[in-house]
């Protein structure tokens, strides 16, 4: 239970500073490895480094800011607990449909489609989009980028090996995301993994890009950034939602998470609402 | 100026009742925000503001990212997302692992509610079949906050109650009639 990732109970010498010295950890952090968590939603990078903290076995907060100002391999270590993998395919099948339904067939009408999934972890989301372009005839004229912040999370990516176990739940996502074949067509099932088909990731470039760093890369058409957003704060959430509309295409269409709203940005009215319950909107 | 500034409840088997027993006995002009976590499945969380809206008939949201909290506002977190206060009094969500296998999970919101109001804030604990929750109620009462738990011989379920009780002593242990009257009372002496 110690090990719960609630708990955050410190000695209380230890709590007194807590909120400077993690202040003082994310700007060691960026100074020192250029990884920007300045402006991530506090409460949850708390949990995250005090998780850290336990698993890491330091005692403080400043013994880990040591630790990762001297240890490359720390920081790289310290990465995985502060980025949040948990990801699955075709999560929120009915945005998926939507996608399918109202965004592809305007896709269609392009000769060739860029898509750009910011934040895609472990690749679960390249994929879905992946198999849904090729059941619609897309994929073969669409470049994929796929982008995060995290290199171990875009080595797994490039793999595209999930558990079995993992695979069977998002068997049943495929389908009620209107899934047109049989969702095993598209992998190799061995010692308890599902190795997905490499040719799918044929028109996929895994790159490492930073929503709160770096710049756009490319025109697109069609962004999806799920499950990325709600660590931002306000400020970085309108950084994100600035590049994504630089990036995009005229009427280009963004995908966003089923919590995640353009709402309380201040670019809320650049974008058009397409289907409101998926999440779906449509540079103005 | 008052002292409390926000309410945090946390519930889990039993809670639905419970917790339509002590806001059914908030006057319909409580100042206070009152923020909820309720484990319940997946798939019946998410008609939850809209039920409690209509039996209490107040205004009652599902939580959304980036929210400011609103006065006089009762908020439930919805499914598969934890809730947390920010630092600047608006609403964050998070997917990190389950807790107590709960996502929401109480202790989430009451840890970083804690950090947000410290003295401001007041943490009620309820009736349910797990530990979440106690230690975040610990959390509020080291800031400063104040802190009540369900009469576990009261309680639906009384795990929850219990685990907070021998976790730290809570400012009062009460009925849920009890624990109305005292959130009524707390926040006129605010105003």
């Amino acid at each position: 239970m110690s090990n719960s990732p609630a708990d955050q109970s410190l000695q209380p010498a230890a709590e007194r500073h807590i909120d400077i010295e993690i202040r003082l950890l994310i700007e060691a952090i960026y100074l020192t490895y250029s990884y920007d968590f300045r402006d991530y939603s506090g409460a949850s990078v708390k949990r995250r480094i005090l998780h850290a903290l336990r698993q890491m076995e330091c005692g403080s907060v400043s013994s880990l800011q040591a630790r990762v100002l001297h240890e490359p391999t720390a920081f790289m270590e310290l990465l995985q607990y502060l980025t949040i993998p948990v990801s699955e395919m075709f999560r929120d099948p009915e945005h998926f449909l939507a996608l399918r339904r109202e965004v592809v067939p305007l896709l269609k009408t392009y000769p060739s489609v860029k898509v750009w999934i910011a934040g895609c972890s472990t690749g679960e989301e390249v994929y879905s989009m992946a198999i849904l372009l090729r059941e619609e005839g897309l994929l073969e004229r669409t470049i994929i980028y796929a982008t995060d912040i995290n290199p171990t999370s875009l080595e797994k990516a490039k793999q595209g090996i999930y558990s079995m176990e993992s695979v069977r739940a998002y068997t049943q996502n495929y389908q009620r995301a209107g899934g047109t074949r049989s969702f095993s067509d598209y992998y190799t099932a061995a010692y308890g993994n599902a190795i997905f088909d490499s040719s799918l990731r044929a028109n996929v470039t895994f790159a490492d890009h930073s929503l709160a760093t770096d710049s756009v890369f490319s025109e697109t058409q069609l962004v999806s950034c799920r499950n990325v957003l709600i660590y931002f704060n306000k400020g970085l959430q309108d950084r994100a939602f600035g590049l994504f509309h630089e990036s995009l295409s005229r009427r280009g269409f963004l995908m966003l998470g089923s919590k995640e709203t353009l709402d309380f940005s201040a670019y809320s009215s650049r974008f058009e609402t397409l289907t409101r319950p998926e999440r779906i909107y449509r540079k103005s | 100026m008052s002292r409390f500034q926000a309410v945090v409840v946390g519930a889990s088997a039993g809670g639905v009742e419970a917790l339509l027993g002590i806001y059914g006995q908030l006057p319909t002009n409580f100042k206070l925000p009152v923020l909820t976590v309720l484990h319940l499945p997946d798939e019946r969380h998410s008609q939850l503001a809209e039920v409690f809206e209509r039996r209490l008939n107040r205004p009652v949201r599902q939580a959304r990212d980036k929210e400011p909290i609103e006065a006089g506002m009762f908020y439930f977190a919805g499914p598969s997302y934890h809730l947390s206060v920010e630092r600047d009094f608006s609403l964050s969500l998070s997917q990190e692992e389950r807790v107590h296998y709960s996502r929401p999970a109480i202790d989430f919101l009451f840890d970083s509610a804690a950090d947000a109001y410290g003295a401001g804030l007041i943490g009620v604990l309820l009736t349910g079949a797990n530990e979440d929750g106690a230690r975040g109620l610990a959390s509020i009462k080291r800031k400063g906050g104040l802190t009540i738990v369900q009469d576990p011989a009261e309680a639906r379920v009384a795990v929850m109650p219990q685990a907070a009780i021998r976790l730290q002593t809570p400012d009062h242990i009460l009925s849920l009639h009890g624990i109305g009257c005292l959130l009524a009372e707390l926040e006129r002496s605010t105003c």
